[in-house]
């Protein structure tokens, strides 16, 4: 693999990380921590939505994320031909 | 069947099923004791990785912690799954890129130096022998509680079970063993859980029945809310710790989670990079299992406590409480002498102690579940504190054999050699780490939590920054590594042991507890690796050829070798 090639694969790859850990860091961090009491007065079923981030919605987003993560890795991989 | 033989029956099933596959896979290479001859598929690695991460705590404590703390104990959820996430993205897939066997290994490597290598093992070696002792202490009292044998026999069985399959089968004994565990262990946590679910709110699925409603127009929530504030307890769905201490605490557990050796060396086992992360995203999956079942099952137990038990006649309280006060799990105090447990938040008119690990342990108890289901939580409770204990106690013979005698002592040691040394330092660290599950040190309880804030503070800026920022070189990566670890063992000891003048929580720095302040430790290793990388030569050329070459995944099966 070219320098060249290898350069845009990285910056991809980086641009790929920087949308995935914000996703990350908001609803964690964002929903589950800082926003927490705003949350809290919208209503989703017997759940105050702040709380229900804070311990089942964050979860279910960081494993939609590893495996999206995994989708679009594969999909670069094979764009750079560096897949095994 | 009475309970007692079920769990006989259940653990003595399970116990053979491990010994039987320590004996099918006997590791006969270093390559297959360290990490299992890099050929476990993804689904298998994830399997593996859960049990090894969940731990006797997340087992048995965790429910029970959020149960008593609400909101606050969220820090836990978060903080032990969102570290996968880090883990996926920013380490699994490049460190399987390196394809060495350890930790140290890469550090020592990326740093072209022996120092730093000095440096991660030490680190290594401090944050498993904390955490160990915890899981040996686990199957103690796992095994005094359901076997009615005595605390040490249990630390002394549990030894032995972990002696045969640890020395004998490596890291490939311990993958397919954790396989099986982890099976074990969420059969035994969903099984309470699912009855429970519909018995309480008629979802059979616990996630769903969290939310929903007890009776007509009632949600389960804010009932608990309720019966909450009528106590004088903080309300269970708001905190009472600040903003601040929750996001550091968080922080820390994530990066700590991501630090943490025994985790990461799970990912040299797999055969190529995007197998690494297909098995986090496995490995994720089925911790999320567990960890979002965990808060529902203490939002159901806590409402069942205090319905049970709350102004109700001590004489009329149903068979179970007996059985767990003889235990002492649970103590009622009759101070105002009406007959009646008052359970309020007040501790001059609370007449009733309640131990949080409770809060699983009896569950099948308190919802009147079939006795079949009590030997199920025993074998789980075992399951979840053996696998971890053994991947930590790999990761402590690794060190040893590979790091230390290997690396830095004896270079020419043959591989028949070092496959003995391995098990021979995997041998005396289960006799170290039941010693201490005997005669447990005062501060292990105290150090578990800690474990994480140092390897926060240690590996993971030292790897991050090893990955991504090609001008690291060893003088900063060096420094970071040992002010990080210095400043995180200062702050813990200060205010957990009241060494260098001690201190209460008024004098936290910036209010953050011992518990977040890996996150600060994690930031100051960061700053002090980058300024002085600045100041410091670039590392040699073939270095950063190395770290060219761990970002793109092909090629990583010829890498394995060496």
């Amino acid at each position: 693999m070219s320098k060249q090639n290898l350069k845009e694969y990285w910056k991809e790859n980086l641009k790929y990380l920087a949308i995935l850990l914000l996703v990350w860091f908001v609803v964690s961090y964002g929903c589950g921590i800082l926003f927490v009491d705003e949350l809290n007065t919208i209503r989703v079923g017997g759940f105050k939505l702040g709380f229900w981030f804070a311990q089942q919605g964050a979860i279910y987003v960081f494993v939609i994320l590893i495996y999206v993560y995994i989708r679009l890795m594969s999909r670069l991989d094979s764009k750079y031909e560096v897949n095994e | 069947m009475s309970a007692q033989l079920w769990i006989w029956i259940l653990v003595g099933l399970t116990f053979s099923l491990y010994i039987g596959i320590a004996i099918w896979a006997r590791a006969a290479s270093t390559k297959e004791f360290y990490v299992a001859g890099g050929g476990v598929s993804p689904i298998a690695n994830g399997l593996a990785t859960a049990a090894d991460w969940m731990s006797a705590a997340s087992f048995i404590s965790m429910a029970g912690l959020i149960s008593f703390s609400g909101y606050d104990g969220s820090v836990y959820l978060m903080g032990w799954t969102g570290g996968y996430v880090l883990l996926a993205l920013l380490l699994a897939p490049y460190l399987r890129k390196f394809g060495k066997f350890t930790v140290p290994d890469f550090i020592g490597d990326r740093y072209y130096s022996n120092v730093a290598r000095t440096v991660a093992v030490f680190c290594a070696l401090i944050i498993s022998f904390t955490y160990v002792a915890g899981q040996m202490r686990g199957v103690g009292l796992v095994f005094s509680r359901y076997l009615e044998v005595d605390i040490n026999t249990g630390v002394l069985i549990g030894m032995v079970i972990v002696l045969f399959y640890a020395v004998l089968g490596g890291m490939k004994g311990i993958t397919y063993t954790q396989v099986a565990q982890y099976c074990v262990l969420i059969f035994a946590f969903m099984v309470p859980a699912i009855f429970i679910s519909f018995q309480m709110t008629g979802h059979l699925i616990p996630q769903i029945g969290f939310g929903g409603e007890v009776s007509e127009g009632v949600y389960l929530l804010d009932k608990l809310d309720g019966l909450h504030r009528e106590l004088g307890f903080h309300e269970y769905t708001s905190g009472s710790k600040s903003t601040m201490d929750v996001f550091f605490i968080t922080a820390a557990l994530m990066v700590g989670t991501a630090g943490l050796p025994h985790v990461i060396v799970r990912f040299f086992t797999v055969k190529k990079v995007s197998d690494a992360r297909k098995s986090a995203g496995w490995a994720l999956l089925f911790i999320a299992i567990l960890y979002t079942t965990a808060p529902a099952i203490a939002v159901f137990a806590r409402t069942n406590l205090i319905e049970t038990v709350s102004n109700k006649e001590y004489d009329e309280l149903p068979q179970w409480f007996e059985n767990w006060e003889v235990t002492g799990l649970l103590q009622f105090n009759d101070k105002n002498g009406d007959g009646k447990v008052q359970y309020v938040a007040d501790q001059e008119k609370n007449e009733l102690q309640v131990d949080r690990d409770i809060m699983v342990l009896a569950n099948p108890e308190i919802a009147d579940l079939p006795n079949w289901v009590i030997g199920l939580i025993a074998a789980g409770a075992l399951a979840a504190a053996l696998s971890t204990a053994a991947g930590l106690l790999l990761v402590i013979s690794a060190s040893v054999s590979h790091d230390l005698i290997k690396k830095i002592v004896k270079p020419d040691i043959s591989e028949k050699g070092e496959l003995i040394a391995a098990r021979v330092s995997a041998f005396l660290a289960v006799i170290l780490a039941g010693y201490f599950g005997v005669n447990p040190p005062g501060f292990v309880a105290a150090t578990v939590a800690l474990a994480f804030g140092l390897a926060a503070a240690s590996f993971f800026p030292a790897i991050v920054l090893g990955i991504f920022y090609k001008r690291m070189n060893k003088e900063g990566a060096v420094a970071g590594m040992v002010v990080g670890v210095l400043l995180m063992l200062f702050y813990m000891t200060k205010f957990k042991f009241g060494w260098f003048g001690g201190g209460t929580q008024e004098d936290w720095w910036f209010g953050i507890s011992p518990e977040g302040f890996g996150t600060f430790a994690m930031l100051v290793n960061f700053t002090i690796s980058i300024v002085i990388s600045k100041f410091t030569p670039a590392p040699p050329m073939e270095v950063q050829d190395i770290v060219e070459n761990i970002r793109i995944p092909s090629g990583a099966g010829q890498a394995h070798d060496h």
